[in-house]
Parts: C-alpha cells; structure tokens; sequence
C-alpha cells in the first residue's frame, strides 16, 4: 500500500466537536464517470454544453417530483441543530460537511432560481449563481454525505440531507458529471446481476467451492444452491457475500440457518445483488430497474418468500421501496411479510427454539454490534418501531456469552456510519472514509478499553468492507469486524433434525 | 379619517392579505407535489394516529431539537412558547367582549414578552459566538432576528413605559376587524410596532418562516413506518418504465 498522504485523526479522549477549517476536504472528489458507464445509465457521456440551464431545468423538474426536496429546502432555518451531527464533519473539521451547509450548497442555488427573495436580494438572502465554482462544490460535497441521515434525527423540520446530495448527485449525472464507482457497478448490475460483474458459471463454482468448505470443516452436506426453481426462499444477499471476507462467513451462517430450519432456499444469477446503487445517485428510473430484477427473479423462480441478506442501504431500498418500485407482490405467501430480513427469519427460528445453538463456540470473542445507519434510521425490523436494533442484539445475545453496547449516542437512531456507505466505498476517497470513521472508531474504542471487546459485528456488506480497511489506520487489525450470521453460523449445532 | 388612519389601515390589510394567500399558494404547492417513497426517520409511528402524536411532539415540544442541542432547544422554546401567549394575549384586542383564554393569559403577557426577547437574545448569541453557526449564518438570519426583536422591544416598551392609548387602540383593531376603521393613536412607538408586525407578516410566506407550514409536510416527520404493509404509488413513479 502506498504511503497515504493524509494524517489519521487522533482518537480524542472524548468525543470532541472541531473548529471549522475551511476547506479542508476541498481537495476530496471522486473519479468521474467515463461516457460509456454514464450513457449505459441514459446520462450524458460528458458535460453538456448548456449545463447551467439543464442543471436549473433538472433542478425544477426534481422540484414537482419530490416534496421532500422542496419542504427540505425552504424550511432550514439555520439553527444549527445539525452542523455537530455529520461524521464527515467530526472527522474532517470541514464546515462543507456540516449537513446545513452540505444543503446550503444547493439551496443557495434553489434560492437564485426558485424564490422571489433570492431572485431579488441575492446576497442578503444567502442565494447564489449556478457558477462553475459552485458545480465543483456540488460535486465534492455531495460525494462526501454517505446518505446516514443522522442529521434528519436531530433536525426540528426532519430536514434529511440524504435527500439534498441524492437530488444533487442526479443533477449532476445528468449534465454528464455521474461518479465512476457508482455508475460503473450499477451498469454491471443492469448488465450481469451483480455489482461485482460476477457471471453465473463463477457463482455456481464460488458456491460449490462453500459447500465443500462447509462439509471439511463440519462433516455435515450445507447446500448453497442456485437458480433452484421450486425453491421456497429466495435470498438476494450483496455479492460480496460470496468472496469477501468476513463477508462470505454470513453467507456460510444463512446457509446453516435454512440447512437446519429445513427451508428449500435459493440463490438467484438474475438477483445477485442485493444493493441498490440507484439510491446513492438518487436516480428513481435506475433503482426502480435495479429492483425490478427481483421480482422477475422471484416470479421466474416461483419462490414464496424473498429474503435479504445482510446490507444496509440495501434492506432500506427492500423494506422501504420494494413494494412501490417492484410490487404487488401478491405471488408470495402473504402469511410473511415481503421482504424479511434474514435477521428476522433466525429471531423467529430461535425464539420458536428451532436452532440448537452452543454460545460457548463464540466464548473467544467479546462482540460489540454497529448499527448500520440505513437500517437504523431508514427501516424496521419485525413489528414494532425500534424492532431493528432489538432483533440484531437478541440474535447476538442468543449465540454469544460476551455482548457489549458502544455508547449510546453513537448506537439505535444515533450510530454513526461506518464511513463508507452511500456510493463512497471506493479508493479515491480512501482520506475521506478514514476520517469519516473517526466517531465509530472512537465509541469502539472506548468498548475494547472498558469491557475487552475484541470484535464489532455488522449486517452490513458496505459496513463489512469499510471496516476491514480502516480499522487499521486506527491501530486495531482488519479482522476484527465480523458478520453477525458469523457468528450465528458458529454457533449452529448442526445435525439431528434432518 | 386622517393620511395616518388610512395608511396603517390599508397597510394592515394589505400584509394580510400577503401573508394569507403567500402561505396558502406555498401550502397547496407542497400539498400538490409528490413524494414518492417512503422516507420516514425511523424509528417511526406505523400508525396515522402514532404520526399525528410525533407531528404534536415536533411543534409542542420541539422534540428532535431537545436532542440535539440543549441550549438551542431552550432558547427556542422559549422564544416561541412566549411568542403563542403573546399573540394570545393580543387578541384582547381584536375581540369584545374579550375572548376567555385572551384573559386568561393577561396577568402573565408582559412577562412572556420579555422571555421571548430573553430567548431572541440567545438565539441571536449563538450566531455570533458558535462557530459553526457562524458560518451558516446569512445577512437575513440576523434581520429576521433583528425584526423579531425590534417588534419585542417596542412591544415590551409600550408595556412597561411609554404607553400608548389603549382604549383608541382597541378602537382602532376592532375597528379593522368590523370594516369599520378608527382613528389610529398616533405614538411613534406604537406605529413602528405595527410597521415592524406588518413587514414580519409579508415576509412570512418568503422566508425560512416557511418552517412553520413545512414540518407538516416533511415526509420524514408525517408518513407512517408501514411500507410492507401498504403499497405506496404515486402517479408519476407508477408511470416510470412503462411505454410512453
């Protein structure tokens, strides 16, 4: 690895709120998308000739289209309730990362086009010319918000700043200025199934290669199959899941989960992929297509239920859209609801005692549990609001003797993002994702100092892999971030009921 | 009827009228414009009912401003609790006999117009001496703060030194009320009360005041966490990808 050239924060004491340093971050931009990954997305391949007026009229057209946007944008009153909340912000002292500012750099521009006293008293009121220089902020700052929402908790008016960068990434994407990451992964999904571009025959072999693996290490035939029609459970998992680690050990401990509960599942070539990279460029056409894969999955495969893997941003785009992007779904026993949560299949299997676990296979770790920000504050779990952060802790508890909470206000509607999600898991923002997870490293910390925790467990696959790379950067090793089906796959005591 | 009588009449209505139909083209265009996913901050109410006690949580208690800064909740509270028995006292004015809860908060108005320019205070500090505030701040933050405060003081001035005749003026604000316009007492400080409630009121429907009319429609804050429950379409999402 090459000597990065930025300094890793110092992990303070205690949580500390900087002084601004303008223009740390300006430095900070992700690749731009080449002509072909953003024509293969209905984008113009580069930036068009009259992007003022196209950016202005896509502005208006977003505008009529989304409430959200326009109530986000006239009712800031800067207060700064928001401006302490952003990671981005606690770990690069940037005042562009402060979410009121982050809006700022559209509302301004709102302000100049769409309201009378922008269009009247510019400078008094904070509005401001669609300039070149303001292009290039957007294109920074809008690809340093990892769609978190944390700030939303906190705001009065509920202002989600996710929103803002959303209708700004697809602004710039269509003047032609699209991120390379995003769009490049969401073409392979349109083309291949998956964001890793991974074709059928490599999956077949990747998910052959675990069932042997399974079968040395336990003795016991787990099944891990693929394109089985028939089969009662389709599970879409992120395809990292079927290479990464610690990745690949959830897809092992799903595989147990169903080997032992006795449920026909399978994995789909169509829908491997459960991430939806058409949240993070605020493009409904391409989410809706990305999305629509699974149901002709599901309907293809005859399956009864759909289930997802571990990913957070994902399990927003299932729970939250999948029914209004790709429904009805009245082909599916209605007897579940559409989508579960593999979390929410293994709590109800354990609660109705249908696994025989054996904590003690985990007794080497002491696990905390990171709450990934798109499941935390952007879904559910099971039936009662907050059903998410008790359904993970009650699996963990259920398969390990040593469980530890991080503190508070960084856990449940308050956990801080690893850093990394939103279409920000990429190498030319290495800086940004090691100092976005300043917060995280410091609530786990301070668990590994107070109670010896030696893991932090995650059920998500951006979550998975950004830890992986910054834990490092901090002084703790990469395997120290595991995935919570790990651990349930661990503790499994398989046999005996087939 | 004097030149003075016929332009504070005339000005009054006029703000109203500004500030009327200014909120109502903003209420019916954020009632008319989509949202087309579900976005709520969860944890959410998965109910109607549960959404209206969040929504009244939000504008009685400013329940996610008490967590996220105390101080800021505390001068903002204030300020806008004391602003609700201040406009309620007011109405003594503009009814007769005076309506119950107008009475009611008579003996404690005065007091709350002081914590209102107690709370303005504040939130006017912040902008100076926090940082980060600071530098969001723009020229007409601190105007509208300056407005609030200057309709404050002249109120709290007239209260509790340079009185105005109240009798004339009760004349005068039924008077508007009944389409049957008075003499308007003629105190300097009295008319740049009402010039400064005139411009506030104009200034209502263009201005981040729009946060008042907003928060009942931000769509974190008013759906209901039921996606899987209940298909959520609207027209123009329900048309995208479908042949033209």
């Amino acid at each position: 690895m090459a000597k990065p050239a930025f300094e890793t924060p110092r992990i303070p004491d205690f949580p500390e709120i900087p002084v601004i340093v303008e223009g740390a971050m300006a430095h900070s931009r992700p690749f731009v998308a080449a002509p072909d990954h953003q024509e293969a997305l209905g984008f113009p391949g580069e930036l068009v000739d009259d992007w003022h007026d196209t950016a202005i009229a896509k502005m208006g057209e977003m505008l009529g289209k989304y409430r959200g946007l326009r109530v986000f944008l006239d009712s800031c009153v800067k207060c700064g309730a928001c401006t302490d909340k952003c990671h981005y912000f606690l770990g690069t002292s940037d005042p562009k990362n402060m979410p009121v500012a982050r809006q700022d750099l559209l509302r301004k521009v709102y302000r100049r086009h769409f309201t009378l006293a922008g269009r009247l008293f510019p400078k008094l009121v904070g509005a401001a010319d669609l300039t070149e220089e303001v292009l290039e902020d957007w294109y920074r700052y809008f690809h340093q918000c990892s769609q978190c929402r944390r700030c939303s908790v906190f705001c009065p008016y509920g202002i989600d700043t996710a929103e803002v960068s959303m209708a700004g990434r697809e602004i710039l994407a269509s003047i032609g200025l699209g991120q390379k990451y995003s769009n490049e992964i969401i073409g392979k999904v349109h083309k291949i199934g998956n964001n890793l571009g991974l074709p059928q025959p490599a999956l077949a072999d990747t998910l052959e290669g675990l069932e042997e693996d399974v079968e040395d290490d336990t003795g016991v035939s787990v099944r891990f199959p693929l394109d089985e029609a028939g089969a009662e459970v389709l599970l879409v998992t992120p395809s990292a899941d079927f290479f990464a680690e610690p990745h690949v050990d959830g897809l092992i401990g799903y595989g147990k989960v169903f080997h032992q509960a006795g449920i026909r599942w399978t994995l789909s070539t169509k829908a491997s992929e459960a991430a939806n990279f058409g949240l993070f460029i605020g493009s409904y056409e391409n989410m809706r297509k990305v999305a629509r894969r699974i149901r002709e999955a599901a309907l293809e495969l005859g399956v009864k239920r759909i289930v997802f893997g571990e990913c957070g941003h994902a399990w927003r785009v299932a729970y939250s859209f999948l029914h209004t992007l790709a429904g009805p779904f009245d082909f599916l026993d209605p007897r579940y609801p559409v989508p579960q949560h593999i979390i929410e299949v293994t709590h109800d299997l354990i609660r109705r005692d249908a696994l025989t676990l054996d904590r003690s296979a985990n007794d080497e770790r002491r696990i905390t549990f990171h709450d990934s920000c798109n499941v935390a504050r952007a879904s559910r779990m099971g039936d009662t609001p907050g059903g998410q952060f008790t359904l993970p802790r009650e699996v963990l508890r259920a398969v390990c003797n040593h469980f530890f909470d991080m503190a508070p206000d960084t856990t449940g509607e308050s956990t801080f993002c690893c850093g990394g999600g939103g279409g920000l898991l990429t190498d030319d923002l290495v800086e940004l994702r090691v100092k976005g997870a300043l917060p995280r490293m410091q609530a786990f910390k301070e668990v590994v100092e107070r109670n010896q925790v030696t893991h932090i467990a995650a059920i998500c696959a951006i979550c998975k892999s950004q830890f992986a790379k910054v834990l490092p950067y901090y002084g703790f090793e990469m395997d120290q971030i595991l995935s919570v089906h790990q651990l349930v796959g661990d503790a499994i005591v398989l046999g005996g009921n087939d | 009827m004097s030149i003075l009588t016929a332009a504070c009449t005339f000005a009054l209505y006029a703000a109203v009228v500004v500030l009327v139909a200014g909120l109502a083209r903003k209420i019916v265009q954020y009632a008319r414009t989509p949202a087309p996913l579900k976005i709520p901050t969860t944890p959410a109410p998965v109910t109607r009912t549960g959404v209206a006690g969040r929504l009244a949580r939000e504008v009685v208690l400013f329940e996610s401003l008490f967590k996220a800064s105390k101080w800021t909740w505390l001068f903002g509270w204030v300020f806008h609790a004391a602003l609700l028995v201040v406009l309620v006292g007011h109405l003594r004015y503009f009814t007769e006999p005076v309506w119950l809860p107008a009475a009611l908060v008579q003996g404690i108005a005065p007091y709350a117009g002081i914590a209102m320019l107690a709370g303005l205070a504040g939130l006017w500090a912040r902008r100076f001496l926090v940082d980060r505030v600071r530098y969001i701040s723009a020229p007409s933050d601190h105007l509208m703060l300056a407005l609030l405060v200057a309709i404050g003081a002249t109120g709290v001035a007239m209260r509790f030194g340079v009185h105005t005749d109240i009798v004339a003026l009760k004349a005068f604000a039924l008077g508007l009320v009944r389409f049957d316009w008075q003499p308007i007492p003629t105190d300097a400080v009295l008319l740049l009360h009402l010039a400064f409630v005139a411009a506030l009121m104009v200034l209502f429907p263009f201005s981040k005041l729009l946060h008042a009319p907003g928060l009942f429609f931000s769509p974190t804050r008013n759906q209901a966490d039921d996606p899987r429950e209940r298909r959520h379409v609207t027209p123009w999402a329900a048309r995208v990808g479908e042949p033209r």
